[in-house]
């Protein structure tokens, strides 16, 4: 490998890396505003000048400056710290200096560099411009004059996110960054661009004027908006979650996290269940813990177990949902599920229901294959990344079910199943490809599987990949379905599956631990909602239990791969609801069937010694040989085409459906007029 | 220059005549199946030549036919300052260099003549059939002053002559671009200062060359070395 010097220090580097890499390698941190690790390198700030020799005599922009063997680089002689200070003087002409009144202080690229490089004083004593705000939607403010034209933005726009709908107009001095004729940024990942943007240019709509960074309480937890269970920031101060921001991991989210994870959260202060409620002559009245605890277990004390069933929801930690099946069925119910869409997913071996690729992985495939899924809203993050393996280029995708704009180019092969049980024997394109192909990738959707020929969809699927010799991948689209399908929290022997459950007269008991997608108008049971909001669940209970949303509660959660990951509580759960596995333990002891564990840690211990496979945190097990052979049932197909999950990207959970953020961009997205804010 | 935005009334659509059309077709064969989008600055050219400027519908249908996003065709139109993106003067577009050579002789005037006739610049004069613009340096520095009207320079000028070239203009005349002074090309003004002599184009001064000039010197000729 060549060796460059930095300061002085030898250092080995890979070919190709540029003079700035190069220096991060010897520990020297260079300033920079439009470099950004996962864009196209621009070159346009000149921050990072240093000096290399051989080379002119003059400061060179690092960034774009690919390394040489024999290079020496130096990067803070007095003509690199004069070059930059020139640099900063240059970019602070004609910034605005509204620190104190910007959102973007205490947390600004210029603002700290600016300590470094910049002079305490103006020689600069002409106008400075001003530049007119641009519209880019419900989430992204614009305050365009304090912009300093990196084009981060419009790069991530259209490299990552692959909606190019931001651009940088006119010339010289009187280049702007704005959108065609002030349309709104139509990507699941654009306010990603407000973390990008180094200076307050583009800063939160939601979060505007809310608070500062220093006054906020950082809490590294993991997403439940979608099963890909991205590595997040829960900034909070005193009870309420201000923001959401993404955390660094590689294995998941890179650094993007999707438009809901990060401003659902305006969701967790609204139609909150901050008390019990108790049903009587079809009003809900207050009640006390004792009062509706006492009522449930006199409930599931008076029924026969064949005629009590519980179903988990979707945005479900482990804990909750372990809890629940242990008091369930310690009662002898069998009636459980955690499936409310009815996927035929469940039995059979761990692998699958997982995403074997894993996430980080299937950026090796070289042929994948989508089936009943849209992974644009059903996960952003990951499709960022199918489009980043795509524009790599050496890569063939096949989709069979709905036919959208996923960013990226792919063979459009069919809508339903008797496309896939004939892919087979097809002569397509795709299915050379596919045959060539050295690893292939099925990407199964809960579109594909939640049907009501789910088992036989599966088991065609199955064939396909057996066939090709695919890695079976299901790409879920709720948080808690992988933890669930792990814990077994599904039906018995003779058990009823969810939509059974609500079926009229099934039970007489229904327990919902934070289930909202399912429609419970048949349902005649006496029916338990323990849970967040007061959605779907909510408003058909005939007792309201309140627990903690994913927030307020230390929580583990397995995503699509398989991976376990442990969430943090940031704040405190709402008024007088409790977290939800510390209910169901007081819920047990007035049933006389006492959980064995008072505190979490015994719950977890539990957990982990039923089952060995969810003891391995942050763990993605990866490379198991399925057998394929195993998987659905064979049977009749349907001729329906597939839909996707996610209908509404915005509206997918109780969170979701009450943040007004979310209302607002769902409304843009469906092109309604925009519900005002104020 | 200032901010280059779209002009506030555009029409309802656009689309490229028949003759335009070909043109297109031609640009776009140019560049090789799936770099079509190089062909953007041509094809905005000849929206301009067809309809004198380019309007947003334009925008839409050129990042259409080259198949890119509309900001990216938004972003080349406001970049480069010989798109117009508002309507100009039926009869002529005026575009007055200001530039040091030009300024230094006697551009000042030309701005002044502008200015009075048609007001202010960057707009259309009153009744509708000019336009003009100040504009920086268009290479025809050895004929200062200079205007370009429409698609061709008028060079030499002085306040009168163009006064009198854009009275032209507005009577619907097309005068002959080049020199108001009618010299030729860029020669000096009033006929030629040197090589005057006739002898050296009635060829009595050419005689043979003996060497080309910068060749390599003939190797003298020795003897062979003893064995």
């Amino acid at each position: 490998m060549p060796i460059a010097k930095v300061n002085g220090v030898e250092v080995e580097f890979e070919p190709g890396m540029t003079v700035l890499q190069v220096a991060e390698l010897a520990g020297e941190e260079i300033p920079r505003f439009c470099y950004h690790e996962r864009l196209s390198i621009a070159g346009n700030c000149r921050m990072c000048l240093v000096e290399v020799k051989p080379g002119p005599p003059k400061p060179q922009a690092s960034c774009a400056l690919p390394a040489a063997e024999g290079n020496e680089i130096f990067t803070n002689t007095p003509m690199v710290k004069k070059a930059r200070e020139g640099v900063m003087e240059f970019l602070l002409l004609n910034h605005p200096l509204d620190c104190p009144i910007c959102d973007q202080g205490g947390e600004c690229d210029l603002q700290d560099q600016s300590v470094g490089y910049g002079r305490d004083d103006s020689r600069y004593g002409g106008d400075k411009r001003a530049v007119e705000e641009k519209a880019m939607g419900p989430l992204i403010k614009t305050v365009m004059t304090r912009c300093i034209q990196c084009t981060r933005c419009v790069r991530f726009i259209t490299e990552v996110a692959g909606v190019p709908d931001i651009g940088l107009i006119s010339r010289g001095e009187d280049v702007e960054i704005t959108t065609y004729l002030g349309k709104a940024v139509a990507s699941e990942l654009s306010a990603n661009v407000i973390d990008l943007c180094p200076v307050g240019a583009l800063t939160s709509k939601p979060y505007a004027f809310n608070a500062r960074p220093w006054e906020l309480k950082k809490t590294e937890s993991v997403d439940v908006m979608d099963a890909l269970g991205s590595a997040i920031r829960v900034d909070s101060r005193g009870a309420a979650v201000l923001r959401v921001l993404p955390r660094l991991n590689e294995e998941i989210n890179e650094e993007w996290i999707s438009d809901k994870t990060r401003y659902a959260v305006d969701g967790l202060g609204r139609q909150r269940l901050d008390r019990p409620y108790i049903r009587e002559a079809g009003k809900l009245r207050p009640a006390s813990w004792a009062e509706a605890l006492s009522l449930v277990a006199e409930k599931l004390k008076g029924a026969q177990p064949d005629k009590i069933g519980a179903i988990a929801g979707d945005l479900q930690d482990l804990e909750s949902m372990k809890a629940t099946k242990d008091l369930f069925s310690a009662l002898g119910v069998a009636n459980l599920d955690c499936r409310q869409d009815g996927m035929a997913l469940g039995a059979g071996p761990r692998e699958s229901w997982l995403f074997n690729s894993t996430i980080a992985g299937i950026e090796d495939a070289d042929v994948i294959l989508l089936v009943g899924t849209n992974p644009r809203v059903e996960a952003p993050v990951l499709n960022a990344r199918l489009r980043k393996r795509w524009l790599a280029g050496a890569l063939t995708i096949g989709v069979i079910g709905e036919q959208a704009d996923l960013t990226y180019g792919y063979e459009y092969l069919g809508a339903g199943p008797a496309t896939l049980s004939g892919l087979a024997k097809s002569k397509s394109e795709f299915v050379k490809a596919l045959k060539a192909a050295k690893s292939p990738a099925i990407i199964l959707g809960a579109g594909a599987l939640g049907r009501a020929d789910g088992a036989a969809v599966t088991a065609a699927a199955a064939g396909v990949a057996k066939t090709f010799n695919m890695t079976w991948n299901v790409l879920h689209s709720a948080a808690a379905r992988v933890g669930g399908l792990d814990l077994g929290f599904i039906p018995g022997e003779d058990g009823k599956s969810a939509s059974d459950m609500v079926a009229k007269g099934a039970l007489d008991v229904l327990f919902l631990l934070g289930a909202d997608e399912l429609d419970l108008s048949k349902s005649t049971a006496f029916t338990v909602y323990l849970g967040t909001h007061g959605d779907a669940g909510a408003h058909k209970a005939d007792v309201i239990l309140p627990g903690a949303a994913y927030t307020e509660k230390d929580g583990l959660y397995v995503n699509t791969e398989g991976r376990v990951q442990m969430g943090q509580k940031a704040v405190f759960p709402k008024g007088e609801a409790r977290e939800d596995w510390s209910i169901l333990r007081a819920l047990s002891e007035r049933v006389g069937q006492t959980l064995p564990y008072d505190t979490l840690a015994q719950l977890r211990a539990k957990l982990f010694a039923d089952h060995p496979v969810l003891g391995r945190v942050d763990h993605a097990p990866s490379g198991a040989m399925v057998d394929l052979g195993a998987i659905g049932d064979k049977g009749e197909l349907s001729d329906q085409p597939f839909a996707n999950a996610v209908k509404a990207f915005y509206l997918t959970n109780p969170v979701a459906r009450a943040s007004v953020t979310m209302a607002e961009c769902a409304a843009q997205a469906s092109g309604a007029a925009m519900i005002a804010a104020e | 220059m200032s901010v280059r935005r779209l002009a506030a009334n555009q029409p309802e659509s656009f689309a490229f005549s028949p003759a335009t059309l070909k043109e297109v077709k031609v640009w776009i064969a140019k560049y090789p199946a799936g770099r079509q989008q190089s062909a953007v600055i041509p094809l905005l050219w000849l929206v301009q030549k067809q309809e004198g400027w380019v309007s947003e519908p334009a925008l839409r249908v050129v990042a259409e036919t080259l198949s890119m996003p509309v900001i990216r065709v938004y972003e080349v139109a406001t970049f480069y300052t010989m798109f117009m993106l508002e309507p100009v003067g039926s009869h002529a577009l005026v575009q007055v260099c200001g530039t040091t050579p030009c300024m230094l002789r006697g551009a000042g005037d030309l701005i002044s003549v502008c200015q009075k006739k048609f007001g202010n610049r960057d707009h259309k004069s009153a009744d509708g059939k000019f336009y003009w613009q100040e504009v920086e340096c268009m290479g025809a520095c050895s004929n200062a002053p200079m205007a370009a009207i429409n698609d061709f320079y008028y060079e030499d000028l002085t306040a009168e002559t163009f006064e009198a070239l854009l009275d032209d203009f507005a009577a619907g005349k097309k005068p002959k671009p080049g020199s108001a002074i009618a010299r030729q090309g860029s020669s000096p003004e009033g006929g030629a200062l040197v090589l005057l002599d006739p002898s050296l184009y009635d060829g009595t001064r050419a005689k043979p060359i003996k060497t080309l000039p910068n060749a390599p010197p003939k190797a003298r000729k020795t003897k062979a070395p003893a064995p």
